[in-house]
């Protein structure tokens, strides 16, 4: 940034009144001893002036009415936080994190803390196909772990319906 | 009429179903959308129908303004996104703060006649003119920050920019928009200097 504009700068803040007392104390002091600073300042004091003296644009004399006209038709939407259930909300990041967590847990429980005597990892990813699937999905702990999902599931599907009843209810 | 009531005593006023104090709202703030839109999307006909739009879109969320802002705030978060979604359906550069062809393009069309008519302008037909030539984002930015009396963190909001981001755009804009009177408003701005 060259001189010019970073005197610019710190002037329009001074204008604006969003400069430190430090930063307005000091401009201050370069506008007293220093002309190219003086002769600036009234530039731009002279262009921030004339921006404020800008007139507003006056749209059309019908515009309040057909706005009104509009708004005849139309009914004040209810507020997003009405509609939007916020216990679905924490239902969904719950079952999310438990998901994480659980995946997690899992994981790690699986690893062999003690065999690590190399700090080269040693995953030969052409042996992928090699493993044996069946062991994973197939034990308690996934299937626990399944069911409680689905129970989650099934308990997030009775809130939604429950409040879809409640409002039909209400209506009749 | 003004009834002298402040925003929120209108807001809840319609809320509780006088849908005619809307009226008040819009009478109040229709000019502050309206030179804002124009100053975005330099058409009048287009300007007064999305000003008109920003309007009834705010009527229909109005169950969601939540006054933790200012009404005015608010609304110009409206004009803004309106503003910006007809310009990208017309298919016009909106993100134009570092493209210098928006300002020669605005130069080719003003500075044909810009000559004889130097003479009759006021200062503030001047500016006018001056916001007129900017780019959708430098005329924005002035005209929320000059016109609607907007804060530079109220302008952040409406903008969704970092207040230091407001504060380097207003800059820049300012800093064009003197370019443009001394540019074709040479001899006026030598009589205010």
């Amino acid at each position: 940034m060259n001189q010019e504009q970073n005197i610019e700068q710190q002037l329009w803040a001074y204008i604006d009144g969003i400069s430190s007392n430090e930063e307005r104390t000091s401009i201050q002091k370069m506008l007293q001893g220093n002309l190219e600073w003086k002769n600036k300042y009234h530039e731009l004091l002279e262009v921030h002036q004339l921006m404020n003296s800008a007139e507003l644009e006056q749209p059309s004399m019908r515009f309040t009415k057909n706005v009104m006209e509009e708004i005849a038709k139309l009914h004040i939407a209810p507020a997003t936080k009405n509609y939007i259930n916020k216990k679905i909300i924490w239902g969904i990041a719950g079952f999310f994190f438990t998901l994480i967590a659980v995946f997690l847990i899992y994981g790690l429980s699986q690893v062999e803390w003690t065999s690590a005597t190399d700090s080269k990892p040693s995953i030969d990813l052409s042996r992928l196909s090699e493993v044996d699937y069946s062991k994973i999905f197939n034990n308690n702990f996934v299937n626990g772990f399944m069911m409680v999902n689905v129970l989650l599931g099934l308990v997030l599907l009775d809130r939604v319906l429950a409040n879809k009843r409640k409002k039909f209810q209400k209506q009749a | 009429m003004s009834t002298g009531l402040g925003d929120n005593e209108i807001i809840s006023r319609v809320l509780k179903g006088e849908q005619n104090a809307y009226a008040e709202l819009v009478n109040r703030y229709q000019a502050y959308v309206f030179t804002l839109v124009l100053r975005m999307i330099k058409s009048r006909e287009d300007a007064e129908e999305v000003a008109q739009d920003v309007f009834i879109k705010a009527y229909r969320s109005l169950a969601d303004f939540r006054g933790e802002s200012k009404f005015s705030t608010w609304l110009y978060t409206i004009a803004n996104t309106t503003s910006i979604t007809f310009l990208r359906k017309k298919k016009l550069d909106v993100h134009s703060l570092d493209n210098e062809k928006v300002f020669e393009a605005a130069d080719s069309k003003d500075s044909g006649f810009r000559a004889n008519l130097v003479e009759q302008k006021s200062r503030v037909n001047m500016v006018n003119e001056a916001i007129a030539m900017l780019s959708p984002d430098d005329a924005e930015i002035i005209t929320l920050f000059y016109k609607a009396e907007q804060n530079l963190e109220e302008i952040s909001r409406i903008l969704r920019l970092e207040t230091n981001t407001v504060k380097v755009r207003l800059h820049r804009a300012r800093t064009r928009l003197k370019e443009k009177m001394e540019k074709n408003f040479s001899e006026e701005v030598k009589n205010i200097y």
